[in-house]
């Protein structure tokens, strides 16, 4: 019998494993480590970064909801010239393969931050973040606009030249995720990742006021994990050749698997690490396994298998 | 920019007991070895519901006491649950015998002083939980321990008899006179400082407590080591939830988390005003 196969590729970036942190779940993977070593699996997938440091929203931050939680952190971050002098030689000199997710406030921010990124040694991919719900203006989310996703995306691929694999990270929240996803495939991406947080609310009934600061947040956990396999399966559907990083909602390595299913070629595990920090470890544990007991040789025999032919 | 508690663990934890006083819940869980490596001041996450549970966050405590028996491998830990919410609901029904998927120890750790000194202990409803730990700590470095705890009324004060033994001297203050002085934790402070019997402040209770008390101890120049509440989802540094706007080393205000940096900080640092604000 062949040894099963477990690896993948997003684009032409290679990983020994399929499952990934998701970003903004793993902060820059160092706490992490703490529980597992980070070379153990695919890649970390660093929280978006941008231009400048940025101090986030104010709190409250968070509501847990059923089978999920919104989150309203505004992309706090360290900018990306101290995220570049510390996290990323910390996360290499750990073994860790990387994946560098970047947020702009306008097209031309993206572009800078692709610039700055070209030359550094090691990054295995770059997620583009077009759909993070907790910018200020939602105007600001590229990722519901055809057009401006294509423009983020151009920027980014011009920039960064053809050595770098780009993953395009879209929101759920649109009329038609595919449109969007052939916008930013014709522009140059290599892959996609779906799904950012849906855009959702609680309202405080004792205060009788929105509950975050922020007072719309984005919605994760198991209960979107019913619209990540929607989207991936749609997306997959009309753009089989084009790799998916699947996330929303896993928690499983039987959540996992419904996600490769669908067509993902990886798997992010995010809100999960909150309540297991070793979360990405027991998914691809599992995994492994319900592919090996399924029959399947590989990761990749199993990639859109739910889309086979009766 | 600091890290993650270096000895926190993810483990399997045995309730050894779960008894009900007053309004809350005090759990004794079996931690092992781990609780060697636990201090004052540090919390614990627990995954609360069970393994289909829609809550799918982890619950974080203060660990009030720990004891070990090293001949046994035994190590158990205290926690005051109060059971407001469903999580914690879940939590104070676990019987003896259950499991649960713990992450210990967590955070910061109070500053225990290298002489002895007159240690002023103020807590605030269940927030007086880790400081009875916190007293034992001290009276066996020859401090001085006064307690003064406080809440709303008095089932909502947490003074187990055991505690008052490592305490020298404890008052209660609640607002609606049923236990103790009518007042609050605060009314007697300035008092304290002035007769001379106050070198370190340590608090631990509601927000709103914790900036009173820091007022009081800036203005006198005292050190005030506090554990501040923030809610957060994953009590491990990387869901960024549970910030405060505090002040780092270079003078710069940063949006710290709570879980990493704190719970316990120097509540001289801490940006009081600007909680629950932007960070300038």
């Amino acid at each position: 019998m062949p040894e099963f196969d477990f690896s993948t590729t997003l684009g032409p970036a290679w990983f020994p494993t399929p499952l990934f942190t998701a970003s903004g779940c793993a902060s820059s993977g160092k706490e992490l480590s703490q529980f597992f070593p980070l070379r153990d699996i695919g890649a970390v997938v660093t929280k978006s970064i941008m231009l400048k440091a940025r101090p986030g929203r104010p709190t409250p931050r968070m509501a847990e909801t059923p089978s999920g939680m919104l989150n309203s952190i505004g992309l706090q971050g360290p900018g990306i010239d101290t995220f570049l002098a510390n996290d990323i030689p910390w996360l290499l000199q750990h073994n860790a393969r990387v994946i560098v997710s970047i947020a702009g406030e306008n097209v031309d921010e993206y572009a800078v931050l692709a610039r700055k990124l070209r030359s550094v040694e090691g990054i295995s991919a770059v997620e583009v973040n077009i759909s993070c719900p907790n910018v200020e203006n939602r105007g600001l989310v590229f990722a519901c606009d055809p057009q401006a996703s294509r423009l983020v995306v151009d920027g980014v691929r011009r920039t960064l030249g053809g050595d770098i694999p780009i993953l395009v990270k879209l929101s759920p929240d649109v009329t038609d995720i595919v449109e969007i996803a052939r916008g930013v495939i014709d522009a140059g991406a290599d892959g996609l990742s779906l799904i950012n947080t849906i855009l959702g609310m609680v309202i405080n009934v004792d205060t009788m006021r929105p509950h975050l600061a922020g007072k719309t947040g984005g919605l994760s956990g198991p209960a979107i994990r019913p619209v990540a396999v929607r989207a991936i399966y749609q997306v997959h559907q009309a753009f089989p050749k084009i790799p998916i990083l699947g996330m929303g909602g896993v928690r499983s390595g039987r959540d996992a698997f419904e996600l490769v299913l669908a067509g993902a070629s990886g798997v992010s595990v995010g809100t999960a690490t909150f309540s297991n920090p070793m979360a990405v470890i027991d998914v691809q544990n599992q995994l492994r396994e319900i592919l090996m007991s399924k029959g399947f040789n590989s990761l990749k025999e199993a990639v859109g298998f739910a889309h086979r032919d009766e | 920019m600091s890290s993650i508690n270096r000895h926190s663990k993810q483990i399997t934890a045995t309730v050894v007991s779960n008894k009900r006083i007053g309004q809350y819940h005090q759990l004794l869980l079996n931690i092992g070895h781990v609780v060697e490596n636990a201090r004052p001041g540090n919390f614990v996450a627990i995954s609360v519901g069970g393994e289909n549970s829609g809550l799918i966050l982890r619950r974080a405590f203060a660990i009030s006491r720990v004891s070990h028996r090293s001949d046994k491998g035994d190590g158990t830990m205290e926690l005051i649950v109060a059971p407001h919410g469903s999580g914690s609901k879940w939590l104070c029904s676990q019987p003896e015998g259950a499991s649960l998927d713990v992450v210990v120890p967590l955070g910061t750790a109070f500053g225990i002083p290298t002489e002895p000194a007159q240690a002023l202990l103020i807590g605030g409803g269940y927030g007086s939980a880790p400081l009875f730990g916190l007293a034992e700590v001290l009276k066996s470095k020859g401090c001085r321990v006064d307690m003064i705890l406080g809440a709303s009324t008095a089932s909502k004060i947490y003074a187990p008899i055991e505690g008052k033994r490592s305490v020298n001297s404890l008052k209660i203050y609640t607002e609606d006179g049923s236990a103790g002085t009518l007042g609050k934790v605060t009314d007697p402070i300035p008092s304290l400082i002035e007769e001379g019997l106050v070198d370190v402040i340590y608090s631990c209770g509601p927000m709103a407590m914790l900036a009173a008390i820091s007022h009081i101890a800036n203005a006198a120049d005292i050190v005030h080591q506090c554990a501040v509440e923030e809610s957060m989802a994953c009590g491990i540094g990387v869901c960024m939830t549970c910030v405060l706007p505090v002040e780092n080393s270079d003078g710069q205000i940063a949006m710290l988390r709570s879980c990493i940096d704190g719970p316990v900080m120097d509540g001289s640092r801490v940006q009081w005003n600007q909680v629950g604000k932007v960070a300038k």
